[in-house]
């Protein structure tokens, strides 16, 4: 059997990392968009309790996409509540508890063509993957995994040379421009040590980010899923919770009620690494060839 | 300002109709490269450069062409300091660039090249320092020899720290990447041997184009074939600033293929053969260099790669 070092399920992946036995189970995020109510408190707490740089003038603007004027995950902003606000057919009458009634009503944005405005809010956040590209391109060893399975920047060993930001699948890692470092959520690391849970997490009022070892995580998103999918609410899905998929699962999941592209998230990411083997063969290849070049173009006798 | 979920493409009109892409309000999936031109084209170039051209000082140096194995030399060394300068400028920190040999990691290209890259420097510049000053000539050539195994690395590697990336146009144009670099720095190595020899004694120019012939042919052939290969990806090798640099090095480097061929008969011929070559690879690399931030600003080719709704034709 192969050992999955670059690509596929990993059930260990502070073992593989190095950490003996003993090392404590692997956590993560389950952030469930169904109960989120775009309060950005998870934004909030994440810059406080990390120290979080305060947003130069310039940055202060509105975007003009609904309520966020964060706009993506950054060096600056670990955690991105989006604001998805538009329009949609009206859905089929509901009948009595219906869970589609409670996110929209028939025609509600009253132009009388029986769409109705749709409002979905999600907090994003570093996915801390299983087979995480940032870390395998980083050529310092500044990113990290750590023993929780959660991946890290170690600010004292980055030399800010962006291979991770232009590596990770999400587009999540970034390079602050004053200080030229990459910078990243830690899953509040320094959290973790002292037995915490997370600043996201325990600021979260509606338990829409609900962190803990990931393995009871899946259970319980599977759960939710199945009760929203029983409620009739067919277009919910998990995103990110599969060991078999491009990243080998990742640490932070997500409960999403439409594709993962309306959310700015990609449809399928695949750790870049997969291809690293065949790739090094390639270039190889290609400079067998050009020693070849050479050795024909100096074979002729000298003129 | 596109409305979150909306289902659109690019601004541009298709022949071809566009498949549906929704997004969030248009914004990149990714973050866009923080490299910037014109340090890492510039060092792209450089690279292969250095590494072909160490090749040519070894192989001229064992036929007895001791004017071309010079001019290798001297260009292996010279392009490979200028190209760790420009890498050493694209950091957030440069004062902390000696972390690069912190570690040793198979699964970063660009630890693997930052060892391979001073290894190479080390070697190239033994062997133009002793090929110059005449000091222990024997070292110098067993260093010229080894430079001849770390070039062509040297110079194929750099396509393998671009694909591997999240960055659908480098990304997915990994299998032709390297032979691309690997024509580009032939040619571009071949241009300063026809340069050096053309000003020189005009001996041994041979070689140095038929270098440049091959090396231009292997470019012209490999970026043809990345285009084929890349889906609606493509389209970010054929628009925009890639797209003006991709179509002016479909130009120079056949045209400078064909001057090498007449430089043996023509000086003339055979400076107009290193211009026109060393132009074509540039702007190779800079077309390459600026595919990848297109790419990654529009959600639409990471979502088609992904989703493989590649455009039919």
């Amino acid at each position: 059997m192969t050992n999955n070092r670059l690509y596929g399920p990993l059930s260990d992946v502070s073992g593989d990392a190095g950490y003996p036995g003993d090392h404590p189970e692997r956590v993560g995020f389950f952030t469930d968009t169904s109960v989120c109510i775009g309060c950005k408190a998870c934004e909030v707490a994440c810059k406080e309790w990390n120290g979080l740089p305060d947003p130069v003038a310039g940055d202060l603007t509105l975007t003009g996409m609904s309520y966020d004027n964060t706009g993506a995950l950054g060096a600056n902003s670990w955690r991105h509540v989006a604001f998805i606000e538009d329009t949609v057919p009206a859905p089929a009458p509901a009948d009595g508890g219906d869970l589609l009634s409670l996110v929209a009503d028939a025609d509600s944005d009253g132009d009388g063509d029986g769409g109705t405005t749709r409002w979905l809010m999600a907090s994003d956040v570093c996915k801390h993957c299983t087979h995480a590209a940032c870390l395998d391109v980083c050529p310092t060893g500044a990113l990290v995994r750590t023993e929780f399975g959660t991946v890290i920047v170690q600010p004292d060993v980055c030399n800010g040379c962006a291979y991770c930001v232009s590596a990770c699948p999400f587009g999540v890692i970034d390079r602050r421009e004053d200080d030229g470092r990459a910078w990243k959520c830690t899953m509040c690391y320094d959290r973790l040590r002292g037995d915490l849970e997370p600043a996201c997490a325990k600021a979260c009022p509606t338990d829409s980010i609900q962190f803990g070892p990931l393995d009871e995580l899946r259970a319980i998103a599977q759960t939710r899923l199945d009760e929203l999918h029983q409620a009739g609410n067919t277009e919910a899905r998990l995103y990110g919770e599969d060991p078999d998929d491009g990243v080998g699962g990742t640490g932070a999941f997500f409960l999403l009620l439409d594709e993962p592209e309306v959310y700015g998230l990609p449809p399928d990411p695949v750790v870049t690494t997969r291809d690293l083997p065949a790739m090094w063969r390639r270039a190889g290849a290609a400079a067998a060839v050009l020693a070849a070049g050479v050795a024909v173009a100096f074979a002729g006798r000298r003129s | 300002m596109k409305r979150a979920g909306e289902v659109g493409g690019g601004a541009e009109q298709e022949m071809v109709p566009e498949a549906e892409f929704r997004s969030y309000y248009g914004r990149p999936i990714l973050k866009l490269p923080r490299w910037k031109a014109p340090h890492l084209p510039a060092y792209l170039y450089l690279g292969g450069l250095s590494g072909a051209s160490a090749v040519m000082g070894a192989a001229a140096a064992v036929t007895g062409r001791r004017a071309l194995a010079r001019a290798g030399r001297v260009t292996a060394a010279a392009a490979a300091l200028g190209g760790t300068g420009f890498l050493v400028a694209e950091l957030g920190r440069p004062e902390r660039f000696h972390h690069m040999l912190r570690v040793a990691k198979p699964t970063s290209p660009m630890s693997m090249g930052s060892w391979l890259l001073t290894a190479h420097s080390g070697l190239s510049g033994a062997a133009a320092a002793s090929d110059l000053t005449g000091v222990v000539p024997a070292l110098g050539a067993a260093a010229g020899a080894a430079a001849a195994v770390t070039g062509p690395l040297v110079a194929t590697y750099s396509a393998v720290l671009l694909a591997d990336t999240a960055v659908p146009a480098w990304h997915e144009a990994y299998r032709e990447l390297p032979f691309v670099f690997a024509g580009s720095a032939l040619a571009s190595a071949g241009a300063v041997g026809l340069a050096a020899t053309a000003l020189g004694s005009g001996r041994d120019r041979a070689p140095a184009a038929r270098m440049a012939v091959l090396g231009a042919a292997l470019e012209v052939a490999a970026t043809y074939q990345l285009e084929r290969g890349l889906g609606l990806t493509a389209e970010t090798y054929q628009q925009g600033e890639a797209g003006q640099m991709m179509r002016a090095a479909r130009w120079l480097t056949p045209a400078g293929a064909v001057a090498a061929l007449a430089a043996g008969r023509s000086r003339a011929a055979a400076l107009a053969a290193a211009g026109l070559l060393t132009a074509g690879a540039v702007t190779t690399r800079v077309g390459v260099f600026k595919a990848g931030p297109a790419s990654a600003a529009d959600p639409k080719y990471v979502i088609a790669s992904q989703r493989n709704y590649h455009a039919s034709k």
